[in-house]
């Protein structure tokens, strides 16, 4: 499996994601500058962590118009999996490949800590490898991953099947405490129509190595590998 | 674009002297060694260099006399960060400084240009920075700034590390009335780079070209080096234009238009442009390589018209780098910065006349010699009064309470609570490689491409070094080769930063002298040398100074990553032990301070051979694979120490109590060189122990969801839980 991470001035998790598709894949994604206007063949387009541009502007504004994203888009429409990831969820959500924003956290705070996800869906190429209800830690660490939409975007979302991961208590259950940045319906990720790309704030790639913590992000990119080899 | 300053230039002389912060001696010394009367830009260029941020011309005396060299060594202090050996090839960079003053005045922006300035002087040295720590200290959480301090500087530490993705793995925060107004915020930063890859600050080669890279220069900051060398009266609030502002996105670029640049070999010398921007960097440069600079100030990148010589050459605009490029190799260096979308400009060059000439409109703006500008600088030997001990006290004479009241009391204290507020706010885990969390003793990082692993942790015990300034000295530096041991790691050297009152005063100089020299004892004795360094001084307001406070940024090795370990209580059934000999020492505890509201008494004494003998005990222990959770023993004392194990594994302990031994003075007693271990094989560290003379005590047994005292008494690990979190979080609620 070839992947393609798209780095933009500002990027800073790019490495994290190199390093987790490369223990996964047994083979180094490419690193793609966004100047470059061409995107190279691959199976897999990841947008990495970190704060494009400083995210002066809206966090992810800036990048979702730059030259390498008509790139992007035109590559997830023709169904090449998109993957964004924290400052990637906010870039290709403001991109218009996924619905609804990522508002400031609800304590106006960044958190960098580990949580636990419910996987809400176990039938696409990202999360093959869970059980639906299973529940995974990774660790978050955004200032801006509140997420938000119309209610019926969500109930949309809900009913088509693309909410990818909620933010959960170790048991599963959902409440208050645990979706610390006020997200609704306590949303981690989500995919659009064809669940092909997936946009979440959490960073499976940060829980990859022994080293890290945990394991659960592992899941994640043998799967991909696994259904895109 | 720059055009003519329309204001005329205020005349020379000791008043306009006086007022930049030079005596009236120091401004002689500058006529005589200019031949005239200096101009305003020539005067400004000699207040900054001679500043005591930039001279250390009251502490160079007593800094000499701390060991700086060993086996590990490969650049100790004068660069602009210390370099040392880590093996296979490569080696640590890493420095703290201190940015006390401006984050008093403007917390965020102060707090966030400090983590900008530590980063830059470790990474002009070749190296790329794996993590950042930051050590904290804020007034008394009573006094009405103290909750807007905190939130700023937090939020500043925050905002500039999170977004050039460096991890920010650990620190220290305390509350002390002393700092109420002049909180203290150092950050360290610690880079790794190929050992024969390191970069250095000398120019050399006359006629090479000298470029500037960056952000453009503006009018902020302009005497922030002499505003960090005096002390605060009522009106420090109207020094806020002295602060710089921060752009952390400039600075990433930056990171990676350097480090690319790097790679190759088209630079000759690089340096930061920190304290007294554009002014120390170029005369630093020419003047480490004994030669001279011109520089046409009409090159350099501006950020606003009509700016004037003197203030381009004072400016503290963040995020800028001064290099010397072999010659011809221009267009490639400007190559890579213009891809990094940064300011690139040939503003001088360097030449043989050991002068600093700078030009502006075609016009000459300054002409000094650098040579008496650097060697010249004033150097005091400032009177010293030693402080007088405060006498010790005896565990008998201190009333005993209840251990585990106090114990309640201690772990909710504003010094002892979790600083988890404080250090989920910085992204701790970006680059992956973060194996050991804040909230431990060291934080443990490990090396790309390498089964090793770096220890970082930064140390002080202020109330210590009040008490008896030469044992505080010495214990910070005890506590920070613990700390480091404490995780599995070999402790390597460490970076300071001295952070102190006023030094014309004879008090304060004794504080410090006595610092240096229990700091020289401990370094000496446990081969933990001093590579790199920054000293505060003039922390005073209205005449009041701070704590004596010199802060230990240690670095260690680990071999192997996975070795590492951590003060969770991880398993029931472990045996719980104590490693080292307690008397009781409860002078200067926080029991005193927290529980009885007394801040008195000596500190406790620092066993040098004891304290190298256990640690390395330890840390052979933890090597061998039978240390399951392992915790230095230091402020708040032993119940304290197992307390935060049993909350950090969510596990209880039950613990004896020997005899012999006043009960809360081995509870509470803060003496040294002491950890505590969870062990599965006890028998085994037993016998070791026995066999290298370290003296150790089983403490009892690892299990349940409480921690018990023989005779019955009891606490659950979540109250402790609760009331640990729960004093930051509504503190900074209220």
């Amino acid at each position: 499996m070839q992947s393609a991470i798209i780095v933009f001035p500002g990027s800073n998790r790019e490495q994290d994601v190199v390093d987790a598709l490369h223990r996964a894949a047994g083979k180094k994604p490419l690193k793609v500058w966004h100047r470059d206007s061409a995107l190279p063949k691959c199976d897999l387009i990841v947008i990495p962590g970190g704060f494009s541009y400083g995210d002066y502007l809206r966090c992810g504004a800036m990048a979702a118009n730059s030259p390498i994203m008509r790139e992007v888009k035109a590559a997830a429409s023709r169904g090449t999996p998109v993957l964004g990831i924290c400052n990637g969820f906010q870039i290709i959500t403001e991109a218009g490949l996924l619905p609804g924003a990522l508002l400031t956290n609800k304590t106006l705070q960044f958190h960098c800590k580990s949580v636990t996800l419910r996987v809400e869906n176990s039938q696409t190429v990202y999360t093959a490898r869970y059980q639906t209800g299973q529940v995974i830690r990774v660790p978050v660490a955004h200032h801006d991953g509140n997420y938000f939409a119309d209610d019926e975007t969500l109930n949309r979302l809900e009913g088509e099947g693309r909410v990818a991961f909620r933010y959960c208590a170790p048991d599963g259950s959902l409440d208050e405490a645990h979706n610390a940045n006020g997200s609704a319906r306590a949303i981690a990720g989500i995919f659009n129509e064809t669940k092909t790309v997936l946009g979440l704030m959490p960073h499976p790639e940060d829980a990859t190595h022994p080293l890290q913590g945990s394991l659960d992000g592992v899941p994640f990119f043998a799967g991909l590998v696994e259904a895109l080899a | 674009m720059s055009e003519r300053p329309s204001s005329p230039e205020r005349p020379v002389g000791p008043a306009l002297a006086a007022e930049f912060g030079l005596s009236a001696e120091e401004y002689a010394r500058a006529v005589k060694i200019m031949g005239r009367t200096p101009n305003l830009t020539e005067l400004g260029i000699f207040s900054v260099m001679w500043s005591e941020h930039c001279s250390y011309k009251s502490s160079k005396n007593w800094l000499r006399k701390l060991p700086t060299t060993g086996p590990h060594v490969i650049c100790g202090p004068g660069e602009n960060a210390g370099v040392v050996d880590i093996g296979d090839g490569m080696a640590a960079i890493f420095k703290m400084e201190s940015h006390n003053h401006p984050s008093f005045i403007e917390p965020y922006q102060g707090a966030a240009t400090g983590v900008g300035g530590i980063l830059r002087d470790v990474f002009t040295m070749g190296a790329r920075p794996i993590a950042n720590l930051n050590a904290l200290r804020f007034g008394s959480p009573d006094h009405p700034k103290t909750r807007h301090l905190v939130a700023g500087v937090v939020a500043g530490i925050g905002g500039y590390g999170n977004c050039v993705g460096v991890p920010t793995v650990g620190g220290e925060c305390n509350f002390h009335p002393s700092y109420n107004g002049n909180i203290l915020v150092n950050a360290m930063t610690v880079g790794i780079a190929k050992k024969d890859k390191i970069f250095y600050s000398a120019a050399s080669g006359p006629g090479n070209p000298v470029i500037y890279v960056g952000a453009k220069t503006g009018r902020d900051g302009i005497h922030g080096a002499t505003m960090a060398s005096a002390e605060f009266s009522e009106d420090a609030e109207a020094k806020r234009p002295t602060v710089q502002v921060g752009d952390p996105f400039t600075e990433k670029l930056l990171i990676e238009a350097c480090l690319e640049l790097m790679a190759g070999d088209t630079i000759v010398a690089i340096q930061d442009m920190g304290a007294a921007g554009l002014t120390s960097s170029s005369v630093e440069m020419a003047g480490k390589g004994g030669l001279g600079i011109a520089l046409d100030l009409d090159q350099v990148p501006m950020r606003e018209q009509g700016m004037t010589p003197y203030e381009i050459m004072l400016s503290e605009s963040q995020e800028r780098m001064l290099m010397v490029l072999q010659p011809g190799s221009e267009e490639k260096a400007r190559a890579v910065f213009e891809k990094w979308e940064l300011d690139f400009a040939k503003i001088g060059t360097i030449t043989e006349t050991g002068r600093l000439v700078l030009t502006m409109h075609g016009a000459v703006a300054a002409d000094m010699p650098i040579e008496p500008l650097v060697t010249q600088a004033p150097l005091y030997e400032r009177p010293v009064a030693k402080t007088p001990p405060w006498p010790a006290l005896a565990a008998a004479a201190i009333e005993a309470r209840d251990p585990f009241a106090a114990l309640k009391t201690l772990i909710a204290c504003p010094d002892l609570a979790s600083k988890r507020w404080i250090w989920e706010q910085y992204d701790h885990l970006v680059m992956g490689r973060t194996v050991q969390r804040p909230g431990g003793d060291a934080a443990v990082v490990a090396l790309p491409e390498s089964q090793k692993a770096l220890a970082l942790t930064s140390d002080c015990t202020p109330r210590y070094c009040a008490a008896d300034p030469e044992r505080g000295g010495a214990q910070a530096v005890a506590e920070s080769w613990r700390n480091i041991t404490a995780v599995g790691g070999t402790p390597l050297a460490i970076t300071d930063n001295m952070n102190f009152g006023n030094p014309e005063r004879a008090e304060i100089m004794g504080q410090f002298a006595g610092c240096i020299a229990g700091m020289r004892a401990a370094c000496l004795a446990l081969d933990y040398p001093v590579v790199s360094g920054n000293v505060s001084l003039y922390n005073e307001t209205n005449g009041t100074g701070i704590l004596p406070t010199p802060v230990i940024g240690g670095v260690g090795i680990l071999a192997d990553a996975s070795k590492s370990v951590g003060l969770a209580l991880n398993s029931a059934g472990d045996t719980l032990l104590l490693i080292g000999e307690t008397k009781g020492h409860l002078g200067c505890s926080l029991y005193l301070r927290e529980v009885l509201g007394r801040e008195d008494g000596a500190p406790p004494p620092v066993d040098l051979a004891a304290e190298r003998r256990n640690g390395d005990f330890v840390r052979s222990e933890i090597a061998a694979g039978r240390v399951a959770a392992c915790h230095d023993i230091s402020d708040g004392g032993l119940l304290v120490a197992v307390a935060e194990m049993a909350m950090a594994g969510g596990l209880g302990a039950a613990l004896a109590l020997p005899a012999g031994i006043a009960p809360h003075g081995f509870l509470f007693g803060e003496d040294q060189a002491r950890y505590v271990l969870a062990t599965a094989a006890p028998d085994a560290v037993l016998a070791a122990a026995k066999a290298a003379g370290v003296p150790m005590l089983t403490l009892g047994r690892v299990g349940g969801d409480q921690l018990t005292l023989a005779g019955g008494n009891a606490i659950s690990v979540k109250e402790l839980l609760r009331l640990n979190e729960a004093w930051l979080p509504a503190y900074m609620a209220g």
